[in-house]
């Protein structure tokens, strides 16, 4: 088997805060972590791996200190690591970056043999669009499985797999011939302590560079200037009032607390 | 199992003690693997935030050169409080504007990253996320660590032990003891966003260059050591208290804080910042008389590990930096004799016992507990002190000699010249 998972190193939205005088982002000091759909889509890969052999490779787009994320992956059991990073790339949207990607698996394709499951995050915590996954499967033409809750069954000698997705009303199991993508759940897996000897290989395992210089690129497809993406507009969710906090007995309490609900009532 | 883990040393923490061991060890072609229950290095590790160059000797050459650091101090005040005033010394020096620098201010997240870098380099392999829950034990002789992880048992010829003040691996050796309520403080940081330019207004400064504020006296029952250090677009403020005061004056750590931001020596430091990071960490601050057993048959403790900090001059990295490397030294010296047992490793404690790092803290020794028992030391001269200084600035009509006459009257009243003699003496044996 070999399973490639599209991973992205997002900065960390629970450490992100709103300057509500300029309606920006104050992304200063605030770390960058892998983006934690992808932790799962990872260890689903390398458990299915442990089932069945093989190797996991993982890719991500991004500057050189996303090597960061790549390390973890390879710390959770990853065999190879790669990092596509290009000034080509810079100011890519979701299409100009699952062209990207797309272009990157299909270098670690001829370096390491076919890929049978593709995997990756439902979304990124930082964009929420879910577009970068579904873009890359539908570049190589192959089943897509979204919002991946269950790998019900794999056959590698009959090609297929049986997995279970999450919908608006409920879940669906759906069987697809593979090579297939997914974009998995939190809920797929636990993620689990991986052994000494794994974070020993990962802390000795290179990474594996790539850029425009050994992965064939369609310049007219990449970067800002090929992203057709337009933020119209920008704005800032009002901020929260603080709750109110009581304090006295309970008695008073509950009929401080009834004397206001009977004020919205009204 | 014949596929076990095998390594020369076993480094337990990348801290400061743990990755300067392992640089000196890395670069003696010793296979060395540094274990982490962090994220990263650094990660976890916090300190008020000046770091000496001197100790760097060795163990990376030119330093700073890529090194993390923020502003190089070049003048220090030390500031004695009463409620509303302070009275202060300042000492601002343009050699310490000569390099090497002297010190800088530095963040640890970064500096501990960039130092395990350095290590890495070297050739020591650093594992992280992982905790090292004990020694394994063969014949009363530490032959490796377990850790939290699956097939997680690492051997080594030795153990350097530096997973800091509340080493759960000394503990579970028997060389420590739980932590002690009166040899620890908890120690609370702000980091307090400025602009660069604001900063180096306020303190009178150029560009890179720092200041450091060190306070104590008649605050918070005066039992707190408070500090301001400046960054390069911050300034980090904080306050420690040995856990027992803490806990004998009803107070948290948040009230400590919460209430010097607010003294009027320190507000307008700080006016308009936004802070950025609030940390916590305990500090050692038993001196001399709570550093551990420092080896062991197969094992050395290092750093905050082995309680190394000289809190009466806010030094701990450098000692920690500088244990680290002794331990190193020792292990180099050890593995030549192929010996790795108590008696061939208790050199490392004559290292530190001849070296500047129990010299220093054996000077201070009975400091803590001086201040402990005596509590006019740090209650009453503050504000002895702070009276005396505003009787004689105040130009009220009244002259100098009565001024004079007044304050002495005040000193004799609040201590007593019995209890001034007695003091000076007390001071006298303890520091001088």
């Amino acid at each position: 088997m070999h399973a490639l998972v599209f991973i992205k190193q997002v900065p960390d939205a629970s450490q992100v805060r709103v300057n509500y005088e300029t309606g920006t982002l104050i992304r200063e000091g605030v770390p960058a972590i892998l983006n934690p759909f992808e932790a799962h889509a990872v260890e689903e890969a390398v458990k299915l791996r442990e089932k069945f052999g093989g190797k996991v490779s993982v890719i991500t787009m991004g500057p050189p200190q996303a090597t960061q994320a790549l390390k973890e992956c390879l710390a959770m059991g990853a065999d190879k690591a790669f990092l596509l990073s290009d000034r080509a790339f810079a100011g890519s949207d979701t299409l100009a970056t699952s062209y990207a990607l797309y272009e990157g698996a299909r270098k670690i394709i001829e370096l390491e043999g076919e890929v049978d499951l593709y995997f990756a995050g439902k979304q990124a915590i930082d964009g929420d669009t879910a577009q970068t996954g579904p873009g890359i499967a539908t570049r190589f033409d192959i089943p897509l499985v979204t919002y991946l809750t269950k790998m019900d069954e794999v056959n590698f000698e009959k090609k297929y797999a049986v997995a279970t997705r999450l919908t608006e009303l409920g879940h669906e199991t759906v069987q697809v011939p593979i090579p297939a993508f997914f974009t998995v759940e939190e809920s797929l897996n636990e993620l689990s302590h991986a052994p000494l000897p794994w974070l020993i290989k990962a802390a000795q395992t290179e990474i594996i560079m790539l850029s425009s210089e050994n992965v064939e690129l369609d310049r007219n497809q990449c970067g800002l200037k090929h992203s057709p993406t337009m933020v119209k507009k920008a704005f800032t969710p009002e901020k929260r009032q603080r709750g109110e906090t009581l304090t006295g007995s309970l008695d008073e309490l509950i009929k401080e607390t009834a004397g206001h609900l009977a004020s919205f009532v009204k | 199992m014949s596929d076990k883990l095998k390594y020369d040393v076993v480094v337990v923490g990348a801290g400061p003690a743990g990755l300067s061991a392992a640089i000196i060890l890395a670069k003696a072609g010793v296979k060395v693997i540094v274990i982490e229950r962090g994220k990263f290095p650094g990660a976890k590790n916090v300190m008020g935030g000046v770091f000496y160059t001197d100790c760097m000797k060795g163990i990376v050459d030119e330093f700073p050169g890529k090194a993390p650091v923020e502003r190089h101090i070049i003048e220090q005040r030390m500031w004695i409080l009463d409620e509303k005033s302070s009275v202060g010394f300042n000492h601002k020096n343009d050699r310490f504007n000569e390099e090497p620098y002297n010190c800088h201010t530095v963040f640890r997240a970064r500096f501990d990253k960039w130092l395990a870098d350095e290590a890495e380099k070297a050739g020591a392999l650093i594992i992280n996320n992982t905790v090292v829950r004990e020694a394994i034990l063969e014949d009363g002789k530490v032959v490796g660590v377990k850790t939290d992880r699956p097939q997680g048992d690492v051997y080594a010829n030795a153990v350097i032990v530096a997973d800091g003040v509340n080493s759960l691996l000394a503990k579970s050796l028997g060389m420590r003891q739980n932590i002690q309520k009166d040899a620890v403080a908890v120690a609370v940081k702000e980091v307090i966003g400025l602009d660069e330019k604001v900063i180096n207004d306020r303190f009178n400064v150029k560009a890179n260059e720092g200041v450091t504020i060190e306070m104590t006296g008649n605050f918070f029952n005066g039992e707190a050591m408070a500090f301001l250090y400046t960054n390069q677009k911050s300034v980090s403020l904080g306050v420690g208290m040995v856990i027992a005061d803490l806990v004998k004056n009803k107070l948290n750590p948040n009230e400590l804080i919460e209430s010097l931001k607010k003294h009027p020596s320190v507000a307008p430091l700080i006016e308009g910042g936004e802070t950025k990071e609030f940390l916590v960490h305990l500090i050692p601050e038993g001196g001399f008389h709570a550093v551990p057993k420092v080896a062991g048959n197969g094992v050395m403790l290092a750093g905050d590990a082995a309680m190394l900090v000289d809190s009466i001059h806010r030094e701990g990295s450098n000692l920690a930096i500088t244990s680290g490397k002794f331990a190193a030294e020792t292990y180099l010296e050890a593995a030549k004799k192929g010996d790795f047992s108590e008696k061939t490793l208790s050199l490392y404690a004559e290292k530190l016992k001849d070296s500047f790092v129990l010299e220093d803290l054996k000077k201070y020794k009975g400091l803590p507990d001086m201040l402990q028992k005596n509590e006019r030391l740090l209650k009453k001269y503050p504000k002895v002190l702070n009276d005396a200084a505003f009787e004689l600035l105040n130009v009220n009509g009244v002259s100098k000699k009565d001024k004079e006459k007044l304050i002495w009257k005040n000193m004799k009243q609040e201590i007593g010249l019995g209890n001034m003699v007695k003091d000076m003496l007390k001071i006298w044996r303890n520091v001088i």
